[in-house]
């Protein structure tokens, strides 16, 4: 068991973990990710590592509520235990001093980046970051990003907050007003990664895009990660995370990371009934059930 | 009792004693142990028909040695609980070999009986005796030497890491296994479905491995988590690497991304290990095919069918490259695919997953082949029929084609050579790696292969284990 010793809210349905692996906070390197399972019937999930404090053996998780076990994790409170983690999964990433390294973020994609930020600048990479996210509430770690990085913009798409427009837009315009890029490394959401690469690719920057497909045991064994990257297969969790962007088939993931959406409803369906039944607050309200 | 009366020839026209089974239309709604086992009375009469050889064949024809004759004597004088002590002398395992061994290929193969009439069923008697053991709760840890000090790592607790932990702990050492999962036994909790070994059976032995002192360790990867030097660092003496099968192999045609194709690991991974086939329940999805293609034609193969059939209640079928002579897989799994309806067709090879436009998996187009000459294994190798691809109408596709070897052990650890292969490099005799200390067995070292061939790698690994460090200082 693995105690929470805080947890926060970043953003609508984006929480914060710090969480007890010493093991895994004393190994872990940028790009590199854990596979959790937080009760005995639970699924497998991989989860962004951000930060790692390894004197006191703790590890800082950032997870966005999307399926079954994300959204019960919502619940989880300093002091609650996840039963299992295992890692540091997946090779870390390929840092060299490359001149002007790019990082792009989109959504809760700013989580695996910032942490290649970090590393890339004390190896004396001029380090521009953009985040972007689809609206205000939605966007993390600016404050991080601004003190991590050399230059950081920020894009909203709908434009409730900085610039309107897209990461692409913003990567365009900045390389427009003369900036060299030598070097990018984007995470985010699959048709963001696949927008962002197109982009890269026309502008001639060399890229890397940190994946996030299905995976299940994480240590190659059972093959759930496959992503086909210049026509060739690999297994994410060991070949990967990071692929050049340039050669990832992003239809494809953004399709096998769909597999599951009707069975995923399902799960979400069954949770969101039985709080009914157990109806805390609503229950408690009309006076059928007192707690305590 | 045993009848002393009887011959040699009378015993030589005893029939083999089938063992009772669940009958295949209610067994494919559920994942109960298809075979019930003996019971004394069946045990006996089965006994009876072994011969004793003086020179016996069939213990040649075992990866660990077990003593048949004598076992099969203490069944037929229903002395069992002797019985049981014979066999866990060489075998840690023996409710697991019981079931999962290919004992057609290897003791029961050189059986004396067998050259005119069936031979002696003596899987079926190794999993009735270690099943007696269980049920009148008479598992006897045996009196341990005192401690050496010597500190042994186990990296991986399937059927290798399982019998060297088993083994070295017998020995006095200080053991302590690493796994990768959640959950102990590898290929055992993850790979074999329930029908076929049941969890209990499993969770026995594990129980009986802890009773010897053995420690487990979950969700550490070693290699990742924690490194070989790391280990050594920490005062380990001797390291065995028994990680198993890694990456699955894929059949490299077009389409084998599609949604709807597996491997047949991440398949019987998720319903095995993760209780996908209890979802909602659970909380790991499997979808529910209208029309699964199992690609292959070993146990895997045979599992991956049989669980498809469980899982969906719909068509399965299995499509293997060459004919039923040929089949890898143990012959009583064929049996039991063929009794619960699993379309076999042989002679057909996979040429490429057809996808509608979003993506899923609509078809697989196969071609039919026609045997050859033999191959470098000695089987007749297939070729394709020119002209005669067709495609199965399915949604789903569960690719059991083999493994090739992880590489994270290689990749992190210094001085452990591997072969071009990327298997790892072992001494055969004394499964020692090319470096000091650290030794090896099992799929990582032999490529797919069986359960008591990993087992017998890991009890010759514990035995020179043993020696190795003997010969250090004293701790």
């Amino acid at each position: 068991m693995h105690i929470i010793h805080s947890t926060r809210v970043l953003a609508e349905k984006i929480h914060e973990y710090w969480v007890e692996a010493p093991l895994i906070a004393r190994k872990y390197r940028a790009g590199q990710f854990v596979i959790i399972r937080t009760h005995d019937q639970g699924e497998r999930v991989p989860l962004t590592v951000v930060e790692t404090k390894p004197e006191e053996g703790l590890i800082r998780l950032i997870v966005q509520e999307a399926g079954k076990t994300t959204t019960e994790m919502a619940a989880f409170k300093a002091g609650d235990g996840i039963l299992d983690v295992v890692g540091p999964l997946g090779k870390a990433t390929h840092l060299e001093n490359w001149g002007n390294l790019m990082i792009i973020g989109g959504g809760v994609g700013a989580a695996p980046v910032l942490p290649i930020a970090i590393a890339a600048r004390k190896l004396g990479n001029t380090v521009y970051s953009i985040i972007g996210a689809r609206t205000k509430d939605l966007l993390i770690l600016e404050d991080e990003f601004r003190a991590a990085c050399h230059e950081t913009r920020v894009s909203t798409d709908d434009g409730s907050y900085a610039v309107k427009g897209f990461v692409t837009d913003a990567l365009k315009a900045w390389v427009g007003e003369g900036l060299k890029v030598d070097q990018a490394i984007i995470a985010g959401p699959i048709p963001m990664m696949g927008a962002t690469a197109k982009v890269s690719k026309e502008l001639g920057i060399p890229t890397m895009a940190s994946l996030n497909p299905i995976m299940v045991d994480g240590t190659g064994m059972c093959g759930a990660c496959r992503v086909t990257v210049h026509g060739k297969v690999f297994f994410a969790c060991v070949d990967g995370p990071e692929f050049d962007a340039h050669g990832v088939d992003f239809r494809e993931l953004n399709l096998r990371n769909q597999a599951y959406r009707t069975q995923e409803a399902e799960a979400m369906r069954r949770m969101e009934d039985h709080k009914c039944k157990i109806g805390l607050t609503n229950v408690a309200r009309e006076g059928v059930v007192q707690h305590g | 009792m045993a009848n002393p009366n009887l011959t040699q020839a009378d015993r030589q026209k005893l029939p083999r004693t089938q063992m009772p089974e669940q009958d295949p239309k209610e067994r494919v709604q559920n994942f109960t142990e298809v075979p019930f086992g003996y019971d004394a009375e069946l045990a006996m009469a089965e006994a009876e028909r072994c011969l004793l050889c003086k020179k016996p064949k069939c213990v040649a024809g075992c990866p660990v040695g077990i003593d048949i004759p004598a076992f099969i004597k203490a069944i037929r004088e229903e002395r069992m609980n002797d019985a049981a002590l014979i066999l866990r002398a060489t075998n840690s395992l023996p409710a697991v070999c019981g079931r999962v061994c290919p004992q057609g290929d290897q003791c029961e193969a050189l059986c004396i009986e067998g050259n005119k009439h069936d031979p002696v069923a003596i899987g079926n008697l190794e999993r009735f005796v270690a099943d007696w053991e269980v049920r009148n709760n008479a598992i006897t840890i045996p009196d341990l030497p005192p401690p050496t000090g010597y500190k042994v790592a186990i990296v991986g607790s399937g059927p290798a890491g399982l019998t060297a932990a088993g083994d070295l702990a017998k020995m006095g050492h200080d053991v302590t296994v690493f796994e990768a999962l959640h959950r102990p036994s590898g290929v055992l909790a993850y790979g074999i479905p329930e029908f076929r070994l049941p969890r209990i059976v499993v969770n026995s032995e594990i129980e009986y491995i802890k009773k010897l002192g053995v420690k487990f360790i979950y969700d550490v990867v070693v290699g990742i988590t924690v490194t070989v030097d790391e280990l050594f660092e920490q005062g380990f003496h001797s390291i065995f690497i028994g990680t198993g099968a890694g990456l699955p192999r894929m059949m490299g045609v077009p389409g084998e991304n599609l949604v709807g194709v597996y491997s047949a690991n991440e398949f019987l991974t998720r319903v095995n290990l993760l209780g996908a086939s209890k979802f909602p329940d659970y909380d790991t999805p499997i979808r529910k095919a209208r029309h699964t293609v199992v690609v292959g034609g070993g146990n895997t193969a045979m599992d991956s069918a049989r669980v498809s059939l469980r899982v969906t209640g719909n068509h399965v079928t299995l499509a293997y490259r060459r004919s039923m002579d040929e089949i890898p897989a143990r012959k009583e799994e064929i049996h039991h695919a063929i009794e619960e309806g699993v379309d076999f067709q042989l002679l057909t090879a996979p040429v490429e997953v057809v996808g509608d436009d979003k993506g899923q998996c609509i078809g697989l187009k196969c071609i039919r082949m026609e045997l050859g000459e033999p191959d470098a294994s000695g089987r007749r190798s297939p070729v394709p029929v020119e002209g005669s691809e067709f495609v199965f109408d399915c949604d789903t596709v569960i690719v059991a084609i083999g493994n090739s070897p992880n590489p994270i052990i290689p990749r992190s650890t210094q001085g452990i050579e591997v072969t071009k292969r990327g298997t790892i490099k072992i001494e055969d005799a004394t499964g020692a790696t090319t470096r000091p200390g650290v030794y090896a067995g099992g799929d990582i070292v032999s490529g797919a292969a069986t359960v008591i061939l990993a087992m017998g790698a890991g009890k010759t690994a514990a035995k020179y284990m043993d020696e190795y460090m003997r010969g250090l200082p004293k701790p």
